[in-house]
């Protein structure tokens, strides 16, 4: 483990599976259990009871080498949720599956090991240790694994210049601004060299800018990396430009789990359609999500990108002054077509979520 | 008797006591009990302070023996790494020249190896006591009235057990001054282990940190300030309890205090007692300097 190189053996890493889980907050949780299974909701539970129902079976896949985001509201559940995967918090019941074992049943001492060696975590307000400075932060990990200075020191120095930050590293984490705390909070996590990486609501306090910085840092980061990351926020934005995969968590109840195209587009009930309303969708939903199919004969001229989004291919084909696009792949292979229709259509938001007033979505700027 | 009674029966009138007798065997038979059990037990009491008594004896000739020059220039060395101001070692050095000049230099040291001793001892106990204070919040529920007790009983009080075990003489001193001194140590280390900050405990948890890694790597360092600020709370209290303490046969400033309300003398009150306020204002600046120090790093600004 005190090999820092990257870890790009996607193939036969497994993902986080989570099953069945629960988790309540009181003085006796077992004891409740069976009620909650058996149906009884949060507000019975805290009203007859007295006990915070905090997650209700969840049943989630998290892919390896991908970045799952897990969005939701305040008290949804989400810190409660990304805590139970390395063992910070422990379920009422259900289990947490990785590498063919089950966190909640490791030992002490187990689930020590899996968190120096598995596992990294970046957290909402950075966490760091104000009596260290930025190398010292960031060979916490390794100093923890037990690792010499001498091996971790080069190691924390390459993240250190890896997240932008060279040059800093004997300054103390007061000196720094939030956005560079962060990124030693990043550093800090990646020199650990997990597979694992939990950022529970990590750019949330940060300024919009930043914020759009740091979200660029890693998805470069993860383009190399290929970690299984699983991400918190409760901005729709951020879940959508970062997600690979996005559950949304509602009073501790998954809601719907899939592609941010799948829930911009069918988002499964009334919570979710009120998030993604806000949505800029021209920005967000690409062209291979809409395409139809190849039509019979000769192909529209105009190519578009699969991966294009809307508003892009609109543009284009306003200018050229045309109603249809063939789709095509990364190899330009044609994959189906896209008409003006469609494309509108998708772009606005669908009139059962518009209640009833008829303006089209704003174009707010980024 | 009930005459300022308005006329009430006698036990309405006077708080029903015990019959004075009850009173007076009850008296008896604890201190006797007391008592015998010292006797039983003298042999292993002075075998366990014999070494404390060797600490103390050895500490103070140092002090009082090595010619004043090389202390005086000691505490300043002490003082200036503990504080690198020179203001505090010029105020230092005043302070040890006006103890010098007034001929009180000897009794200081006295004092001075007294106060050293208690300190440390109060700290070597205080420190694992607060720790496993903060560690569980039932230790916290059983300590947490026993601390108030010896901070708000008074000084006096302890000496009447402590001589009873130990007798007079300077172990009994010492062992009331630490009493009366180690709560604060105790206190403020379990604070300000409770302070550090959650979110850092759990980044701390979530690299795996074991609870000794959490302990000197992480709870410890942060709040070394408010441990500091304990240290210092219990130095300046031994410095108090030194006057008190002299009672039962410690030598030196306190001594001298004591003496000096015996007899009236009130410039030698006086000397003594500023002497005593000397080292109290040395000690003070100069570990409190040492615990802003330690915070260096949480001072803000960008570069
Ligand atoms: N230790 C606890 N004891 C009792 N209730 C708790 C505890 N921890 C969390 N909860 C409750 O569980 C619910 C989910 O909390 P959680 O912190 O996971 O929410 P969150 O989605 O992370 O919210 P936020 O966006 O504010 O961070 C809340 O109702 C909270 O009050
Ligand atoms: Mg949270």
């Amino acid at each position: 483990m005190t090999d820092a190189t990257t870890n790009t053996d996607t193939g036969n890493r497994s993902g986080i599976e989570i099953r069945n889980l629960y988790k309540i907050f009181g003085a006796r949780p077992k004891d409740y259990v069976e009620k909650v299974q058996a149906g009884m909701g949060k507000e019975e539970l805290n009203d007859k009871h007295k006990h915070v129902l905090g997650l209700q079976d969840i049943n989630l896949t998290l892919p390896p080498g991908k970045i799952s985001v897990i969005m939701g509201l305040s008290g949804s559940g989400k810190s409660t949720l990304i805590r139970h995967i390395n063992g910070l918090i422990m379920p009422t019941a259900g289990e947490i599956l990785y590498n063919g074992r089950d966190v909640v049943k490791m030992n002490e001492e187990e689930l020590r090991e899996f968190r120096r060696h598995e596992t990294a975590m970046v957290f909402q307000k950075f966490a760091l240790l104000p009596h260290r400075t930025v190398l010292e932060n960031t060979c916490y990990g390794l100093d923890i694994q037990g690792v010499d200075r001498k091996e971790s020191e080069p190691i924390a120095k390459k993240w250190i210049a890896r997240v932008g930050l060279a040059g800093y590293e004997d300054n103390y984490p007061n000196q720094l601004s939030g956005g560079m705390q962060q990124r030693v909070g990043l550093a800090r996590a990646l020199a650990n060299d997990a597979d694992i990486l939990l950022m529970d609501e990590a750019f949330s306090a940060l300024d919009p800018l930043i914020r759009m910085d740091m979200q660029k840092v890693l998805l470069d980061l993860q383009a190399e990396l290929k970690k299984t990351i699983v991400f918190i926020t409760h901005d729709l934005d951020e879940a959508l430009r970062l997600g690979d995969k996005i559950a949304i968590l509602r009073d501790g109840a998954l809601n719907q789990v899939g592609t941010g195209q799948e829930i911009v587009l069918r988002p499964a009930n009334e919570y979710i359609a009120e998030f993604v309303r806000e949505v800029n969708r021209g920005r967000v939903i690409r062209a291979e999500t809409i395409a139809l199919p190849l039509p019979e004969g000769e192909l529209p001229k105009m190519k578009v990108k699969a991966s294009s989004v809307l508003e892009k291919i609109a543009r284009r084909m306003a200018d050229a002054e045309v109603r249809t696009a063939t789709v095509v792949d990364a190899a330009n292979k044609p994959i189906g077509m896209v008409d003006m229709t469609t494309i509108l259509t998708a772009m606005v938001t669908p009139a059962s979520v518009e209640e009833g007033d008829d303006e089209v979505e704003e174009d707010s700027a980024a | 008797m009930a005459s300022s009674c308005w006329g009430l029966p006698e036990l309405l009138c006077e708080f029903p006591s015990l019959p004075n007798s009850t009173l007076r065997h009850m008296r008896m038979g604890i201190d006797d009990g007391f008592r015998g059990i010292v006797r039983a037990y003298s042999d292993q009491i002075d075998a366990a302070t014999r070494p404390l008594q060797w600490f103390l004896n050895t500490l103070e000739h140092a002090f009082v023996d090595t010619p004043w020059f090389i202390i005086f220039a000691l505490i300043l060395v002490v003082v200036w790494f503990a504080s690198r101001n020179p203001k505090i070692v010029l105020g230092s050095s005043m302070g040890l020249a006006f103890i010098g000049i007034f001929g009180l230099w000897e009794d200081t040291m006295t004092t001075l190896a007294m106060v050293t001793v208690a300190t440390l001892i109060a700290i070597i106990l205080g420190l694992p006591i607060g720790i496993l204070m903060a560690r569980s919040d039932r230790m916290q529920k059983i300590l947490t009235p026993v601390l108030d007790v010896m901070q708000t009983m008074p000084s006096f009080v302890y000496l009447i057990p402590v001589v009873v075990i130990f007798g007079i003489g300077k172990v009994p001193g010492v062992i009331a001054v630490v009493i009366y001194a180690i709560p604060p140590m105790i206190r403020l280390t379990n604070l300000g282990i409770r302070l550090v900050d959650k979110e850092v405990i759990e980044a701390a948890d979530a690299f795996g940190a074991n609870p000794r890694q959490k302990l000197w790597g992480v709870q410890l360092p942060l709040s070394l300030p408010t441990i500091m600020a304990g240290v210092n709370q219990t130095i300046m209290m031994a410095l108090a309890m030194v006057v008190v303490a002299s009672m039962v046969g410690v030598g030196g400033l306190g001594k001298n205090v004591l003496q000096a309300i015996n007899n009236q003398f009130f410039t030698i009150g006086f000397l003594n007692g500023f002497a005593l306020v000397a080292i109290a204002i040395i000690f003070d600046r100069a570990s409190q300097a040492f615990g802003k120090r330690l915070q260096k790093h949480s001072e803000a600004g960008h570069d």
